[in-house]
């Protein structure tokens, strides 16, 4: 059986900086592979490389059988399987929403006016915004705004479906449209590999969970494994820094536990005052 | 930080010292004087000008008359044309050279660095008149369409290397996540490059090339260099003539006026547009 995403020890560094230090993993068709990991830790790079935004180092990208990473591969035509979703929805603003469906299908799948209309819609009424159609992206909430860059991926017919912290720049209450979009997407069998802060979906919807740190990927499993019961230290930290992100630890290394706990907690103590001046 | 080294007086703040009068009587008279040397200066204005002479030199209604209607069939009419071509052209050239400057072809971005500064550090009149007198002489090429084909390349070339810097600034504000975004669909750099960056830089650059418009219509003037005839000639040099003809500064003003007519509200247009973009932003 071919994998839908195959990497094998991928590198990837900017001048100086190693971001990624051999990962290793693939994904299968229909599932749902959730990467969490502190910021920094080079998750986006990672979904990246995966349709090659970033060129890599060095190592393997496979994707649905064509190997990204061979310099001969017409990746414009590979990137046209592998839709994406970023974290700031990148819709193009001098275009209406369905507009923004519609270009890529007329300009790169070559398909017909009516066809691609037809498509859009239908797209735009999956994610709930079907009557959005008409409004320029300025005129919608964020979560509205990530719909339509998830409908105008998907009206490319991707077999896999790459998101970067989608609901990482919504306001709390806007988080959920997206996230059941999402789950939807995941329920109709669609390969999907998502970037995610947000562990109760990670825990729902996720096959499998790659817990990354440090440009190397530290635990992977099933997610009642990686978040229920994590085996490694430093996914142990990062998973109760998220948690619970109230009793974080000031300035937190990965592996100190409770030293600073207690009396020596004067932040909040003295943000306090000068809040105060400000509200008189 | 504590309450009591904030400036203002607060309720909790010590009040700051009455140094004799307050701000807000210092502000008063202070503008009291300001309005004070204006009136002096106009008083003085009403007084010192005849104003008979100005009326008679400056707005003689026997010269406007002469003006027409040649000032607006002829000397408008080719100041319009001398402008709006050299834009044309200007527009074109600079569009093609910043994408150059874009590049990832290292060569092209070298021809297009050259190019900007050869056409930035030379004042528009000598490229006009190498492109009027300087060619032909030299190699016997010749401009189609006589002086209007001399001006729209002369005075093109000259706007380009403007327009082509403001075009770079232009595709440079555009968010990288827009061509991310476009290449993640499936389109080539050349394909994200047209439907999608060039079509927000332009939005941005309308205001500065709006302004470039503007500074054409007043260097369309420089075209009377190239020796023009009573059918080619545009306002400034119309209405020079004629006033240098009747020995009366009439015929200037109204050429001033005519200029204004159409910078004015293109002006009023571009500021209309910045605070437009300014909000969206
Ligand atoms: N284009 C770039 N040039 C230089 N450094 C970069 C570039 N992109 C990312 N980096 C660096 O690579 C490291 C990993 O970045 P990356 O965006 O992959 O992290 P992340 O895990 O996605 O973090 P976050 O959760 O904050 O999004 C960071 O230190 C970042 O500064
Ligand atoms: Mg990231």
């Amino acid at each position: 059986m071919t994998h839908a995403v195959e990497i094998r020890d991928l590198h990837k560094s900017f001048g100086a900086l190693s971001v990624l230090r051999g990962i290793d993993f693939t994904v299968d068709p229909g599932q749902v592979v959730c990467v969490i990991g502190p910021s920094g830790s080079g998750k986006s790079t990672l979904l990246r490389c995966v349709n090659m935004l970033e060129t890599p180092t060095s190592g393997k990208v496979v994707v649905n059988g064509a190997e990204l990473t061979d310099p001969d591969c017409d990746i414009d035509a590979c990137r046209r399987t592998v839709g994406m979703v970023f974290q700031q929805f990148n819709l193009f603003p001098h275009m209406t929403a369905l507009q923004n469906v519609m270009i890529a299908q007329l300009r790169v799948l070559k398909r017909g006016k009516a066809d691609a209309e037809r498509i859009a819609r239908e797209n735009l009424e999956k994610v709930g915004v079907g009557d959005k159609a008409d409004a320029y992206p300025a005129q919608l909430s964020g979560g509205q705004q990530q719909r339509v860059a998830i409908a105008r991926a998907l009206a490319m017919d991707p077999s896999l479906m790459l998101f970067d912290e989608p609901t990482s720049a919504l306001d709390p209450e806007l988080v959920g449209d997206v996230l059941a979009v999402m789950r939807k997407l995941a329920q109709d069998g669609m390969t999907m590999l998502v970037v995610t802060h947000e562990m109760a979906f990670a825990r729902d919807v996720a096959d499998h969970v790659v817990f990354m740190d440090g440009g190397v990927i530290v635990e992977e499993g099933p997610p009642d494994r990686v978040i229920g019961d994590p085996q490694h230290p430093r996914t142990r930290t990062f998973l109760k820094r998220v948690l619970d992100p109230t009793h974080a630890e000031v300035g937190g290394a990965p592996d100190v536990d409770a030293i600073h706990a207690g009396k020596d907690a004067p932040e909040p103590g003295r943000a306090a005052p000068s809040g105060f001046e400000h509200g008189a | 930080m504590s309450t009591t080294t904030v400036e203002p007086s607060g309720p909790a703040g010590t009040p700051p010292e009455r140094t004799g009068l307050s701000p807000r009587k210092r502000r008063r008279i202070s503008l009291g004087i300001q309005y004070a040397i204006g009136l002096v200066v106009l008083v003085a204005l009403v007084i010192v000008i005849d104003w008979g002479q100005v009326g008679e030199h400056f707005f003689d209604p026997d010269e406007i008359v002469k003006l027409f209607p040649n000032i607006f069939l002829i000397a408008m009419k080719n100041t319009v044309i001398y402008t709006v071509s050299a834009y044309v052209v200007g527009f074109a050239l600079g569009l093609v050279v910043a994408l150059m400057r874009l590049s990832s072809v290292k060569i092209y971005r070298w021809i297009a660095l050259v190019y900007v500064e050869i056409f930035r550090g030379l004042p528009a009149l000598l490229v006009l008149m190498i492109i009027g007198f300087g060619l032909p002489m030299a190699l016997g090429v010749q401009m189609p369409f006589d002086i209007y084909g001399k001006v729209a390349i002369g005075l093109g070339l000259a706007a380009s290397a403007y327009m082509a810097e403001t075009f770079r600034a232009g595709i440079e504000a555009v968010p990288k996540g827009q061509v991310e975004a476009a290449r993640s669909l499936g389109m080539s750099q050349s394909r994200a490059m047209v439907t999608i960056v060039v079509p927000q830089a332009l939005r941005i650059v309308i205001p500065p090339l709006t302004n470039e418009l503007v500074l054409l219509f007043k260097d369309s003037s420089l075209v009377s260099a190239l020796g023009i005839t009573a059918a080619t000639v545009e306002l400034t040099k119309f209405g020079s003539d004629m006033g240098i003809t009747a020995g009366d500064t009439t015929p200037m003003i109204v050429a001033g006026m005519s200029y204004l007519v159409i910078t004015v509200p293109l002006g009023i247009a571009v500021r209309k547009l910045e605070a437009r973009q300014r909000k969206g932003r």
